[in-house]
């Protein structure tokens, strides 16, 4: 996953209109990318077919405006976000706008992906320049018709005004300004004339979601559907040797039991997977059946052989070998600075740590599922998928189809938190479709979202220090990780800059069980490490744990390196302001706190979490939140991704485990996965800097910090370090904070 | 396949199904009801939930068969246009993120209200425990409860 990627977008040739047949007028544009010359305009709504352009805005001739949002939603709160970056250059009153999810545009588009937490740091100027232009050309049809100069004109909300005070709705204008050429250099508001960004803007699903309206990928229904259930190998490294379908068969409802599994293996070997696909080229059985039950119930009376083709590992192997890269030399450099060997030789004192995590499921709430019809003639996808783009290129190159003929249309998705880059159950839905000749949906349950995961890595992190004359002096981070390491901006974090003797070194083993992103990738973790680590250097050298981090980060304040990604100035800036709200080292007493500060996805973000002891037992009562994310676009959407963030990153530090036996995960559902809920839950306290900085992510850097804010505050209530995720297993009791 | 007389959302329906079909899967693949959603199967997460005689109940672990005397009520029975208490709550908090969990959210906490007119923060825990949000969108859940329980008394 690209994080870093610089903006591309084009301020020429970059929206086309027309008059729609129906009255009113549409405007087409391409986030991020210039249209096609030759680019040609719809002139009704259902004819909207995202080929040349991947967003739309419709205004009528009543002036109500529709804005169709291409970027998928997973809970990060962009479709409502987005929008309001068009509405509030095009000046038109909220109330009067609606939003309709974009569909997929399989040549045109470059960033329709939920990922990384980019979709409002990429769509702000792009997306504010199309509403400006947009109301720009409203502005001069008004002024053609009144015949003035357009410079003469004000409009707001969807009214413009001339100098003696006549009016037109932009709906009375729609059909002129159609016609008109497409002013280039719109000037863009003074944010402080914002009159939408920085609003409370309750969700543009609100009313579906609340009514249970069939939203989300599973709810997707089409005539003729049959639903597919898929057997994968119980263990990781292993393979379908044969199987007996004669039970599953006889339940009733069961269309047919077949294989797949050929047209992945003929694309892998062709050399042109992409970072989306991680299938394994078993065979699996596929129950079709009438019903969802039906194919839940056929799949359980498969019964099947499966061989072992790799070593079936258990997790005190990844222990073992993890801990080996940790002890080896094969290791890779990420960065370096000063001689840090020579600080380690002259320090007064090293401490060196060694933190643990566990692979983690994603477990989204809305099991994968994928709607696939295959005909000779084109291909129909619908689906949640985080990368709607490399889906459907994948199945191009599966199927052997034009790209052109593939259609996808992206649901509302039930969480993704990295799962739905991965575009597995498209793929094998696709394959499916095309072996049955019908339309199908394929199902998966929680057992096999589980089970057959793409999970994130586990990782060990050894660090050491130096201290001299109280101060650090040196700071050596190695990661031992499985299947994935960091990838190459981290070792620019927080404490690169800071310290003059750093090297950050990074090894991996290879493993059989699948790996990737998961929210906050590498970070997620990496800052509870870290964050714990500095927190016992505070300790060491008799200094406030805050005033530690505000020292170190004078160092990087003014550096010329331009590799460092933070800013040392918004860090101090944001832990100031949690330290002012949180009341730090004045609570009362009873109440331990713990502190944690963490750059991650473009966004500071500082956290305090107070604990109290309840007949001897840590208890999460409060974590106080300062985040600097630049302008707040949504505040109210903002605030619900660091709540949630946060509660995700405790919940995780906290309760959840997973391992591995023979090859084959020892968790399986939510009977023995343990995932927050209610009564464990603290209250969130969210707090944001001030300022003018253009937005920066939220779906992501809420979250790592808290795992070690939590551990630091256990360690002042308890006077014990965590070192392993999750805590409640150091913590030796169940139910602590019943 | 056998056929049963359901009551769903004040209306006698009549399915086709196995008998052991659960609930959950009658209402969203027999009567298109996909309000109710699929999230563990084992009566884990609370995603299915359903009101059964008013009582918030799991309609995974609920089989068709023995359905006939009861009435079922399900998030599109609950208000004619989402105007019911706490789905007016969850809209003035603005609760949801992705989305998926809610409905299961509001079910069951109607169905709490109902029974516990002015619940304490503790209860409303303890109410809401059974039901998982993964976007952990729990703060506003518990407050949006709160705010339903004064706009129901």
């Amino acid at each position: 996953m690209k994080l870093h990627e610089k903006d591309n977008f084009s301020r020429r040739n970059f929206l086309k209109t027309s008059i729609l047949a129906g009255g009113g007028m549409l405007i087409g544009f391409n986030l991020l990318t210039a249209c096609k010359l030759d680019a040609k305009m719809p002139i009704d709504i259902a004819s909207l077919n995202f080929n040349d352009f991947n967003a739309f805005i419709k205004i009528s001739d009543k002036g109500y405006v529709t804005i169709f949002s291409p970027n998928p939603e997973i809970g990060q709160g962009v479709k409502t976000s987005m929008p309001m970056l068009i509405a509030e250059e095009l000046d038109v009153d909220w109330k009067n706008v609606t939003v309709a999810q974009g569909v997929l545009d399989t040549n045109n588009y470059t960033r329709q992906l939920a990922g990384g937490s980019q979709s409002i740091r990429f769509g702000w100027d792009a997306l504010r320049q199309t509403g400006a232009t947009a109301r720009q050309m409203l502005v001069n049809a008004a002024a053609v018709k009144w015949n003035v100069d357009a410079a003469t004109l004000k409009a707001s909300k969807g009214i413009i005004t001339n100098k003696n005070g006549e009016t037109l709705g932009y709906g009375d204008v729609v059909k002129e300004a159609a016609v008109l050429k497409v002013p280039d250099g719109v000037k863009l508001k003074d944010p402080k004339n914002f009159t939408i960004i920085g609003q409370e803007i309750v969700n543009v699903d609100i009313d579906k979601i609340i009514t249970g309206k069939p939203l989300f990928g599973l709810d997707y229904k089409a005539a003729g559907m049959v639903i597919a259930s898929v057997l994968r190998p119980p263990s990781f490294g292993q393979k379908l040797k044969s199987f007996d379908a004669a039970e599953a068969k006889k339940v009733n409802g069961v269309i047919d039991v077949i294989t797949i599994g050929d047209k992945v293996r003929k694309f892998a070997e062709s050399g042109k997977s992409n970072w989306t696909v991680k299938l394994s080229k078993t065979d699996k059985v596929v129950v079709i059946a009438e019903n969802t039950w039906a194919a839940i119930k056929g799949k359980k009376a498969l019964s099947a052989i499966w061989e072992n083709e790799s070593q079936l590992e258990s997790t005190e192997d990844h222990d073992k070998a993890l801990t080996a890269i940790l002890e080896g030399k094969n290791l890779n450099i990420k960065r370096e600075d000063g001689a840090v060997e020579n600080a380690f030789l002259i320090a007064d004192k090293v401490i060196e740590k060694t933190y643990h995590s566990p692979f983690l499921p994603h477990n989204c709430m809305e099991p994968m599922n994928f709607y696939a019809n295959v005909t000779a003639e084109k291909i129909h996808l619908v689906g949640p998928v985080q990368t709607p783009e490399y889906a459907a290129k994948v199945v191009a190159d599966l199927l052997d189809f034009d790209l052109d003929k593939i259609h996808l249309e992206m649901t509302r998705m039930g969480g993704g938190f990295g799962r739905r880059l991965y575009g597995d159950f498209v793929y094998e839905a696709a394959e499916i479709s095309n072996f049955i000749k019908k339309p199908v949906k394929l199902v998966s349950t929680r057992e096999d979202d589980m089970t057959t995961g793409i999970y994130k890595p586990a990782v060990k992190y050894r660090i050491k220090a130096a201290l001299k004359g109280g101060k650090v002096t040196g700071y050596h981070l190695i990661e031992a990780a499985i299947g994935s390491n960091m990838y190459g901006s981290i070792p620019n974090f927080f404490p690169a800059g800071c310290i003059p003797n750093y090297k950050v070194e990074t090894g991996n083993y290879k493993s059989n069980i699948t790996t990737g992103a998961w929210r906050a990738p590498y970070t997620n973790f990496l800052a509870f490490a870290e964050q714990s680590f500095f927190d016992e250097l505070a300790t060491e050298l008799n200094i406030d744990a805050i005033q530690l981090r505000l020292d170190l980060l004078q160092n990087v304040k003014n550096t010329t390196d331009s590799r460092i990604e933070y800013s040392g100035q918004r860090m101090e800036d944001t832990i100031k302001l949690v330290r002012e709200k949180a009341n730090w080292g004045n609570t009362k007493e009873g109440v331990y706190q713990g502190f944690a500060a963490y750059y991650s996805h473009n966004t500071h973000v500082a956290e305090i979490a107070d604990i109290e002891l309840k007949n001897g037992l840590p208890i999460i009562k409060k974590v106080i939140v300062a985040v600097d994310c630049g302008i707040v676009v949504n505040p109210t959407g903002a605030r619900n991704q660091v709540e949630g963030g946060v509660l995700d990153g405790i919940g995780h530090a906290m309760y959840s485990d997973f391992s591995f036996k023979n090859g084959q995960p020892e968790y399986k559902n939510f009977d023995t996965y343990r995932l927050i809920r209610m009564n464990d839950t603290p209250k969130v306290e969210v707090h944001f800097v001030e300022n003018q900085n253009s937005p920066t992510g939220l779906g992501e850097p809420g979250l790592p910090p808290a795992g070690g804010a939590v551990a630091n505050a256990i360690n002042a209530a308890l006077g014990k370090r965590m070192y392993r995720q999750p805590f409640i297993k150091q913590l030796n009791k169940t139910n602590i904070l019943g | 396949m056998p056929n049963y007389i359901l009551n769903v959302n004040g209306k006698q329906v009549a399915v086709s199904a196995d008998e052991d079909t659960p609930l959950l899967w009658v209402l969203r693949d027999e009567l298109n009801l996909l309000g109710t959603k699929f999230g563990c199967g084992i009566a884990q997460c609370g995603a299915c939930t359903v009101h059964i005689n008013g009582i918030a109940s799991r309609s995974c672990q609920l089989q068709v068969s023995i359905l006939d005397d009861v009435k079922i009520t399900t998030i599109e029975g609950l208000s004619i246009d989402g105007e019911h208490p706490v789905q007016e709550a969850w809209k003035e908090i603005d609760v949801p993120q992705c989305g998926y969990c809610q409905t299961g959210q509001i079910m069951t906490a109607s169905a709490f209200l109902v029974e516990n007119k002015h619940p304490s923060e503790a209860a409303i825990r303890a109410a809401m425990q059974g039901n998982i949000c993964r976007c952990a969108s729990y703060n506003r859940i518990e407050k949006a409860v709160l705010v339903a329980s004064k706009k129901m008394s």
